[in-house]
């Protein structure tokens, strides 16, 4: 029989890492951003940045090449992993589309003017 | 006045408070009931019908012109909501219900007839109202954005607002169960009423100047009162600069008079969003709304310290995230 109360415990053992397994204290925590940039013109370009792993990118660029109807791209970087690129200011049709797809929608960041 | 955004239900800076919403509707919060208020509108509508009623006979063009002046800001003002009940005080309700079915027609008919007189005989007014339009339809790319996380609108014009009136409501002399909504608006009525300090005081409106943006040849835009409206929000120019460039995906510098050069064609209403997420994210105190607040940093996270309530928090550092490739490869080795 085991009483819970006798167990012994340790107040000072060491419960290893707080932060767990988020290891970048103190920036937005697994937001999806929405961000635009201006080109020469009137052009923009819309990137999207920081998908779950879950997702396939490459699938979800194609879907939104047709949906969109815009040419995009899929660009490899160091720090932010695969980001997605598209031609013109798609940032309110990608929320659009990812949240009917289910992604909640306070997850989603949309950045720019 | 835009009901969404002033009711601000869906802003999600938390539940507004009848209290807010009256301060921020002042006088007109009178006319914008729930929609269950029935009888009230009845009543509102049943007013209206009266007034008009009296005020067709003096047809002339010009009186009926200024009367319809009058008559908008006609259900606000406390003389006629105080002869309304008067006459309306020994009707009950199934009456009342059946007086406004039938009297709905012809007032709005009149209403249309009053409208288009004051169009015709106003072309400066009509001209007016096209621009708008015009403008309206400009900046429409912009209005898709999502208003409710921009916050209030600071920049907008502070308007001083309206004294309410208590004790004069319409549904006070009648003997049905007062709702709660109509309790509750008459006691910020009287409220205010009995201290007017409180609205203006404590509901003094936060403004800054908007920006003031001007294109400088063709690919700059030169934000030139940023030095005013840090100031004014209490925040370090870098940290605004920094925001606006990671938040627009830009660059920029600060020139000899401390005017902002932001790389690429911003109009002023672009600069002013920003800004505005730049209020709601590192000016207001999440607590109390307040804007008297102070940025610190420590230990490399920065730390909003609310002035007039005392609360505390971490906010998110400024973080520019992937910037794509824009202009020619050459240029951007050449300066690496």
């Amino acid at each position: 029989m085991s009483v819970q109360n006798l167990n012994t415990f340790d107040p000072f053992a060491d419960e290893g890492d707080v932060l767990g397994n988020t290891n970048d204290v103190g920036s937005q925590q697994n937001y999806i951003h929405i961000r635009i940039q201006q080109r020469n013109g009137r052009k923009t370009l819309t990137t999207l940045q920081g998908l779950p792993k879950e997702y396939d990118q490459k699938k979800l660029l194609k879907a939104f090449k047709k949906e969109f109807a815009c040419n995009g791209t899929l660009v490899e970087d160091e720090e932010m992993g695969q980001v997605i690129q598209l031609q013109g200011d798609q940032r309110l049709k990608i929320s659009n589309f990812l949240t009917e797809e289910g992604i909640p929608k306070a997850t989603i960041k949309v950045h720019g003017f | 006045m835009d009901d969404t955004t002033v009711n601000g239900d869906s802003v999600n800076m938390g539940p507004t408070t009848m209290h807010e919403q009256m301060k921020q509707n002042g006088g007109a919060a009178v006319e914008e009931e729930p929609k269950e208020d029935e009888d009230f509108k009845a009543m509102f509508g049943d007013l209206k019908k009266k007034k008009k009623k009296k005020e067709i006979p003096l047809d002339l063009l010009i009186p009926s012109l200024t009367l319809i002046q009058e008559e908008t800001s006609g259900p606000s003002s406390p003389v006629p909501a105080a002869t309304a009940p008067a006459g309306a005080e020994d009707l009950d309700f199934s009456d009342l219900k059946k007086k406004k079915k039938t009297s709905k027609k012809k007032p709005a008919f009149d209403l249309e007839a009053f409208e288009k007189e004051l169009h015709e005989s106003d072309p400066k007014a009509a001209a007016k109202e096209g621009e708008e339009d015009e403008v309206v339809e400009d900046g429409e790319h912009l209005n898709e954005l999502d208003e409710t996380e921009l916050g209030d609108n600071v920049f907008a014009q502070s308007e001083a607002p309206a004294g309410l009136d208590a004790g004069n409501e319409p549904w006070l002399k009648s003997d049905r169960d007062y709702t709660y909504p109509e309790l509750l608006q008459r006691f910020y009525a009287s409220l205010h009423a009995s201290n007017p300090s409180l609205l203006t005081s404590t509901g003094k409106r936060y403004t800054i100047v908007p920006p003031s943006v001007q294109r400088e040849g063709n690919k700059k835009s030169i934000f030139s009162n940023i030095g005013d409206i840090c100031k004014r929000m209490h925040r370090q120019p870098e940290h605004v600069i920094q925001f606006l460039f990671s938040e627009m995906g830009t660059t920029g510098s600060v020139d000899g008079q401390g005017r902002l050069v932001i790389k690429g064609r911003f109009q002023q209403k672009q600069v002013e969003n920003v800004l505005r997420r730049y209020i709601v994210e590192y000016v207001t105190c999440k607590t109390c709304k307040s804007f008297d607040t102070l940025l610190t940093k420590e230990n490399r996270i920065f730390f909003m310290t609310c002035e007039s309530c005392g609360s505390r928090r971490s906010v998110n550092a400024i973080k520019t995230g992937f910037q794509a490739q824009v202009g020619k490869r050459s240029k951007t080795k050449a300066a690496q």
